[in-house]
């Protein structure tokens, strides 16, 4: 098998990346706006802020609880779905993951597979694999259709297109989509949409979609969205996989309420999507439709890393509403391309380094204010800024043995340590910081007038000829 | 060793201490209000018309009557039906009299794909029942009433019984006793299917029906 290859290198380019965007007030403003949009939609939705503090008490010790249990739920899970005749494949790796599911499609002769929304498919970059062993690999979730079209990923794991207006989208149908006059109607691009995607749906051999919840005592997968495209993909087609990470399960149906709410009114705003798909079982016997094949591939990619630590394993507790995302100012000024990884804003922070090693993701947890919230709008109380300083700790202490991380240390610099040990030091002794402070206001001109970053949009930083103690000694 | 047993091993490696059981329905008791069959309806019309579905009360014998004319108010002169359940039967033995042409969803999908998704306006089927709270449709199609019914053709019609209106999601799964027993399919549906994937504007008619419309047999108040 050839390696995997990783396009996602984040820490390579995530500031210029970043200033791109932060140059193009265009997309400052798309983004500024469809932000504020879900975030006024969801406080909607939350009126009652005792509402919403007890449900978030309860979704977040729903997802401890199947976390606690996790090994045990997915043996039940196995037993459950394969006594439904649902096929349950594993991966450890994204490579493993495309591996199984281009082995079910040859099994098939596929030639097309349409993809409900999948953010899992997207972290193991199943539309490359595919594409590379002569299987279509088409996008139907609007959003996801509109970027695939545009050749590009998704900037937003709700809202896959966010970042693109309609003059764009417009634009693009009519350059890419045969016979398309150039409209910026929005009603009349669903429409062009629609039309392609349902000869889609009718031709394709298999359709692939993501999960929401798999339920260990029942053996169903769980699917939420809005547009009929998530149903379309699991039923049209002859074939139907879901793939998952392994956290995504809950023991008992009854978990799956009150997370579906807290999921779909921290996410759009809504109090519920107008679909909730509950499959357990492939075509059963007499009835006519439906898929005679269903499979399961459950998904590693660095999950089991972050369980096998008690604070790290919170990471998983997420349930993908993207309310974090949608309340972080440093996501709303470069969104969601700039991160350079399938995951962006705080939950991509906190679950990448996971997934591709710290070597690649060390400058993601830096990237934060640290103003809370995201911690504060997530609906199953992820932790996310503690996290991040543990992250921090991760990447940039020493290197040493028995890591909890993958990359532990990648970001460790001996001059950077040597610098802050340095100043601790001044601030930890009186007199060390008496002379350090006199030295700096007698010869703080000698201060260069380029600070590097920090100099290119501010003035340089230069100690002030005058210290404190030295004024208010003066003062009397 | 497998990717499996792999897996397997690393998770229960890390011997993660148990969790205290959640207390769902503590938390329905508590925070979710039970009420009256009036007043279930009355929330159920209000939060699916708010997604933008059409309603209409019916009585258990005029459903017909209504059904049809919704149909030739959207000049529909052609409706899929379940032949295997009684108002499917109702409809195809009563409708064509009326001017509607009624196929039957009578043999499985493979042998008549193409006319499903390119000749079919509009299907007709019923709700298992239905939620309060949220204005949700429970759908369990079956070897009778297909899946394909609820989603494929631009509009779907479906005939509920109020007398089965859930205050609550949660309810409805416990007095169904939904864990012991799930259909191949289950389903739950709010409105017609939409997306504001395209700069936050609401369009409907995705890829699922355009328009979903209910007739709520029992509720002529
Ligand atoms: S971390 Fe929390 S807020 Fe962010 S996507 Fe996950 S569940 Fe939602």
């Amino acid at each position: 098998m050839t390696p995997h290859t990783l396009q996602f290198m984040p820490s390579a380019g995530f500031r210029a990346r970043s200033k791109a965007v932060v140059d193009n007030p265009f997309l400052r403003q798309s983004f500024r706006g469809a932000m504020d949009f879900l975030m006024s939609k969801r406080a909607a939705q939350f009126p009652d802020t005792e509402e919403l503090e007890s449900l978030r008490t309860l979704g977040e010790s729903i997802r401890q609880y199947n976390l606690a249990k996790l090994p045990t739920l997915l043996e039940q899970l196995e037993a459950n779905l394969t006594r439904n005749g649902i096929q349950l494949h594993w991966a450890e790796t994204p490579d493993e993951a495309n591996a199984i599911i281009l082995s079910i499609c040859q099994k098939h002769s596929a030639k097309l597979m349409v993809k409900g929304k999948s953010m899992v498919s997207e972290e193991i970059e199943l539309n490359h694999a595919a594409e590379a062993a002569g299987i279509g690999a088409l996008e139907s979730d609007m959003g996801e259709y509109i970027v695939q079209l545009a050749g590009e990923k998704p900037s937003h794991i709700i809202m896959p297109a966010i970042h693109k207006t309609k003059e764009e989208i417009a634009r693009l149908f009519h350059e890419k989509v045969p016979g398309v006059d150039y409209t910026d109607n929005v009603d009349a691009l669903i429409q062009i949409g629609r039309n392609v995607l349902r000869e889609k749906f009718r031709e394709a051999d298999i359709g692939l979609s993501g999960v929401n919840f798999a339920v260990a005592e029942t053996g169903t997968l769980c699917l939420v969205e809005n547009e009929g495209n998530g149903r379309m993909c699991t039923t049209a087609p002859p074939v139907h996989i879901a793939v998952t990470g392994i956290e995504k399960i809950v023991e008992k149906l009854e978990h799956i309420p009150p997370l579906l709410s807290l999921l779909t009114r921290s996410a759009t705003g809504q109090n519920i999507s107008t679909y909730f798909n509950m499959i357990s079982s492939p075509r059963k016997a007499g009835e006519k439709d439906g898929p005679n094949e269903v499979h399961l591939v459950l998904l590693d990619n660095g999950r089991s890393q972050a369980y096998a630590d008690e604070q790290l394993r919170k990471t998983l507790q997420c349930i993908r509403c993207g309310a974090c995302m949608n309340h972080c100012p440093v996501y709303t000024r470069i969104g969601g391309h700039a991160y350079g990884t399938t995951y962006p804003g705080p939950i991509g922070k906190i679950i990448s380094p996971h997934m591709l090693g710290l070597e690649a993701t060390s400058s993601m947890a830096t990237a934060s204010s640290l103003c809370g919230a995201c911690g504060e709008v997530c609906p199953v109380k992820i932790p996310i800024p503690e996290l991040l300083m543990r992250l921090r700790e991760e990447a940039f202490t020493a290197p040493h043995a028995n890591p909890a991380m993958r990359g532990q240390g990648a970001g460790y610099s001996r001059l950077m340590t040597g610098i802050w040990r340095g100043w601790a030091a001044v601030y930890r002794s009186p007199g060390l910081y008496r002379m350090v402070s006199w030295l700096g206001s007698r010869f703080g001109w000698l201060m260069p007038s380029n600070q590097g970053a920090w100099t290119t949009v501010r003035v340089p930083l230069r100690p002030a000829p005058k210290r404190l103690r030295d004024m208010l000694r003066e003062r009397g | 060793m497998s990717a499996r047993d792999r897996i397997l091993a690393k998770l229960k490696a890390a011997n993660a201490a148990p969790a205290a059981l959640p207390d769902v329905a503590g938390w329905y008791a508590t925070h979710r209000v039970q009420e009256d069959a009036v007043a279930k309806t009355k929330r159920f019309r209000q939060c699916i018309e708010l997604a933008h579905a059409e309603t209409y009360a019916v009585s258990r014998g005029g459903w017909l009557q209504k059904l049809w004319e919704v149909l030739s108010a959207k000049q529909i002169g052609n409706l899929l039906v379940a032949p295997g359940t009684a108002h499917g039967a109702r409809a195809q033995a009563e409708l064509p009299a009326l001017g509607i042409a009624c196929p039957a969803y009578d043999q499985p999908i493979e042998n008549w794909k193409e006319a499903m998704f390119r000749d079919t306006p509009a299907a007709f089927t019923s709700a298992r029942a239905a939620i309060a709270e949220t204005g949700t449709l429970i759908l369990w199609p079956d070897a009778n009433e297909p899946r394909l019914m609820s989603l494929v053709p631009p509009v779907h019609i479906v005939l509920l019984d109020t007398a089965h209106i859930y205050n609550t999601f949660y309810e409805a799964m416990r007095q169904e006793g939904w864990a012991s027993g799930l259909p191949t399919n289950a389903l739950l549906i709010s409105g017609p299917s939409k997306t504001a994937d395209i700069q936050q504007t609401l369009a409907y008619g995705a890829h699922g029906p355009k328009e979903l419309v209910v007739l709520l047999i029992g509720d002529e108040q």
